[in-house]
């Protein structure tokens, strides 16, 4: 496979997965300012998790729920709007259209065109759960015809490692955000707001349902952190994640029959997240812990772009 | 001529169909055609032709409702599939789909026979000629083509002189465009021996109307044409250079994904199960072209490459081209790789060499050619030049190296204003331009909203040359100007395609 296509792989469904993640971000601020009054500094919070406060500030003076929602969904200037990531990824799929099936192709580029015509205008707050609908819905289309249509080779490795390298910064940002209000002292505290915070942390990761089956009604923050940070079970959890990451590039030393550095980032990634309990994380810190985590994750996804040769 | 009023009707009364044989209208005021069911009870029916009789029958029974949703389903598969190209200085809406019309064009098995004896004949001529304009020129020699063609032509590159490309063959992929102008009268407008494209739109309309109109192809034997990309990578495959290694490494080279024709040259690679590629993943390696792999560099051994010669290596040629591959004519002249088509092939299509194309048929075959060429002055010749200053109106002017519709002028259908600007143009740089009657292309019907309406199309069929033999896909690209009475044929200026029937014997 060319280097190039590796890339290209790797970064369509980075977008892809992004798309998804910011469409939950903004289903879960809105939910909060829709259950809660003044709620717009929860909106700080959203763009923080998303990583594109910085870019919003540029352009706004101050943050609103309609700016926000609209700096997030469609604003082309910011380049992680899921309208930018949307058409970035179908960039990516036509440079890599060879490596795709017919199937893949053609739902990122529906996904492309149904997203492009309901990001035409600013979203009505009416219109706005549906639009967030149609977001997720898309890419679940994308996901379930690389699932039932594309081979389980390099090709499918490189698309998995940039889905779950995008998933594991996306979920641990959400930690890096809110981990004050996971911290054992908050419980203590015990008030309304933090049962607000960590609903809406489950809500972002789309774990309330998962969670409740998991650990009953009442959402406590030390389960809370377990459930996104150490869960297997948890599809967003930072050890799935990590798992599935050391397991992609796996497959890719035995298929090429060589480890590179790459693999030896993803096991050390792997391995913070095996043989350790909540207890020892909050310990040693859990802002630190998450921190580390994202620092982590990042550097793997540099190494892969040399070890596998995606632009020199 | 100069009793009639100057104009498209002038030129065109005697156009013919090829499904009803007929002209359509002869005298009316409005045009040669109108929409609708007025025009229709304006035709005079010759009768319907051969080839069409299982389609017609199919056509009267249809609802002409169902037909027009099925023309909007079409638009729909073509949308989701993405087969669009781009056009170039527009930043909005930068790819656009070549639309697409429903009616097949029909073509008998008989008719295709002779078609296709012209065909393999014109492309073994010009791989002759080809070869021997780079080597000993005998055609030179024998004074059949002077001199000058050669010795002041761009087309011409000295760095392939004495070069011998793998297997011999020069145009791996030729698409001849014809155009019909009767019953049994087939010209040929242009050689495309370079990079010829629109092939995956045959490929695609064929895809297209087995979906929406299964049963039409129950009723009517249709010869085949999906397998075009296994032919395609046999062919290059066969051309394999001495270096090569094992089974032939076949890729296909793109300008990238900004280029009007990516979506072809994706669909090729993907068809083909090889890699596509962009100059920056390709590098010279060890005397060989090698790509950029996620385990390091491999050689390439056959290059279909979809980049002209100018960017094809910018140490031979444009030092500013970042779209090539630098050092890759060196290799090539070494025997390490196989460029398809080669370098230097444009000197066969160039629009002034077509002129003598009936003497190169002759010169490298022994027969008189199949197919018919243009009747071509060369605005270069003083006599010619005259000629065609004073007959503006009445005839095409092309330039010499442009391609896809621009820069030319039609003079039937442009105003007098136009005519005047052009010759202008024309008196700066006569040697830049030859001229051609307008011929009266044939017409076939498309779907209007208003019903069936007749508009000119041309005909490109797309031929494989490998040491093994000449293939000619049965049938080829039909291009339709969708505007009335218009014979601007080009995507570029709002063309349309058909899918395009070779019936079974």
């Amino acid at each position: 496979m060319l280097g190039k296509t590796a890339g290209g792989l790797y970064w369509m469904f980075r977008y892809l997965e992004r798309s998804e993640n910011t469409a939950r971000l903004v289903e879960a601020g809105q939910r909060i300012a829709l259950t809660r009054s003044s709620a717009d500094d929860e909106w700080t919070s959203v763009l923080q998790t998303a990583a594109v406060l910085w870019g919003y500030n540029q352009k706004y003076r101050d943050v609103t729920k309609d700016n926000a929602i609209d700096w997030m969904l469609r604003d082309p200037a910011n380049p992680s709007s899921v309208l930018s990531v949307v058409e970035a990824a179908r960039n990516n799929a036509r440079l890599v259209r060879t490596a795709l099936t017919r199937e893949v192709w053609e739902s990122v580029n529906e996904c492309w065109m149904v997203l492009k015509e309901a990001l035409a205008k600013r979203v009505n707050e009416r219109d706005l759960p549906q639009v967030l609908t149609i977001i997720r819905q898309r890419s679940a289309f994308v996901r379930g015809a690389m699932a039932g249509t594309m081979l389980r080779n390099d090709i499918y490795n490189f698309a998995r490692i940039g889905t779950f390298i995008e998933r594991a910064d996306n979920t641990a940002r959400i930690l890096d955000v809110k981990y004050w209000v996971l911290l054992p002292s908050a419980q203590a505290v015990g008030s309304n707001l933090d049962n607000v915070q960590w609903e809406t942390i489950l809500r972002s990761v789309s774990a309330e349902g998962g969670f409740r089956l998991t650990y009953g009604q009442e959402a406590r923050p030390r389960e809370i952190a377990q459930f996104l940070i150490l869960d297997k079970r948890m599809p967003r959890s930072l050890a799935f994640c990590a798992e599935k990451l050391a397991d992609n590039l796996g497959y890719l030393a035995m298929d090429y029959g060589t480890r590179l550095p790459s693999h030896e980032l993803s096991d050390a990634l792997n391995d913070v997240t095996l043989d350790t309990s909540i207890e020892t994380i909050f310990e040693g810190g859990l802002h630190e812990y998450i921190q580390d985590f994202l620092r982590a994750t990042s550097a793997l996804g540099a190494q892969m772009e040399v070890d596998y040769r995606f632009y020199v | 001529m100069a009793a009639e009023k100057p104009g498209k009707l002038s030129c065109m009364t005697q156009t013919f169909d090829e499904m009803w044989g007929r002209s359509f209208g002869q005298s009316q005021t409005q045009g040669p055609e109108g929409d609708g069911g007025q025009a229709q009870s304006q035709v005079m029916y010759e009768g319907l032709r051969p080839p069409y009789a299982e389609f017609d029958k199919w056509l009267k029974a249809e609802n002409p409702a169902r037909l027009q949703r099925k023309q909007l389903e079409a638009e729909e598969i073509f949308r989701l599939t993405g087969i669009t190209f781009n056009v170039y200085g527009r930043a909005e809406a930068a790819e656009r789909l070549i639309p697409f019309d429903i009616i097949p064009r029909i073509i008998a098995a008989r008719e295709w026979q002779k078609l296709a004896r012209g065909i393999e004949q014109r492309v073994r001529a010009i791989n002759a000629f080809l070869h021997d304009i780079y080597h000993r020129q005998e055609i030179i020699r024998a004074g059949r083509l002077p001199v000058e063609m050669i010795a002041r032509n761009a087309a011409f590159l000295p760095q392939m002189i004495g070069v011998s490309p793998p297997g011999g063959v020069y145009t791996h992929i030729v698409g001849v465009d014809l155009v019909r102008t009767g019953d049994d009268q087939f010209y040929v407008l242009e050689d495309n021996a370079r990079t010829p494209s629109g092939v995956s739109y045959m490929l695609e309309n064929r895809e297209t109307m087995l979906q929406m109109f299964p049963e039409l192809f129950s009723k009517n034997r249709v010869k085949p044409v999906s397998n075009y990309p296994k032919m395609l990578h046999r062919s290059l495959a066969a051309c394999a250079p001495a270096a090569t290694k094992g089974a032939p490494v076949v890729a296909v080279l793109t300008p990238g994904i900004y280029n009007s024709a990516y979506y072809e040259h994706s669909f090729l690679a993907d068809k083909m199960g090889v890699e596509l590629v962009e100059g920056h993943d390709l590098r010279v390696v060890d005397g060989r072209v090698a790509m950029r792999t996620t385990q390091g560099y491999q050689p390439i051994d056959v290059l279909y490459r979809r980049v002209d010669d100018d960017y094809l290596d910018p140490l031979n040629f444009k030092p500013e081209s970042a779209l090539g591959v630098p050092g890759i004519m060196d290799v090539y002249r070494a025997g390490g790789i196989t460029i398809a088509n080669a370098p230097g092939t444009g000197i066969a299509d160039d629009k002034a060499i077509y002129s003598y194309m009936p003497d190169i048929v002759e010169f490298y075959t022994g027969e008189k050619a199949i197919l018919q060429n243009v009747p071509t002055w060369r605005c270069s010749e003083a006599d010619a030049l005259a000629y065609v200053l004073d007959h503006l109106a009445e005839l095409v002017v092309k330039e010499v190296h442009g391609s896809g519709g621009y820069g030319m002028l039609i003079g039937p259908t442009s105003s007098k204003k136009e005519i005047a600007a052009f010759r202008d143009k024309l008196c700066a740089q006569p040697g830049n331009y030859i001229a051609q009657p307008t011929l009266a292309l044939s017409t076939v019907p498309i779907l209007t909203k208003a019903g069936l309406a007749p508009r000119h199309v041309d005909l490109r069929p797309y031929v494989l040359v490998s040491p093994d033999g000449v293939t000619i896909t049965p049938g080829g690209l039909t291009r339709v100007a969708l505007k009335k009475g218009s014979l601007v044929v080009n995507s570029s200026q709002g063309g349309g395609t058909k899918d395009t029937w070779v019936l079974e014997e």
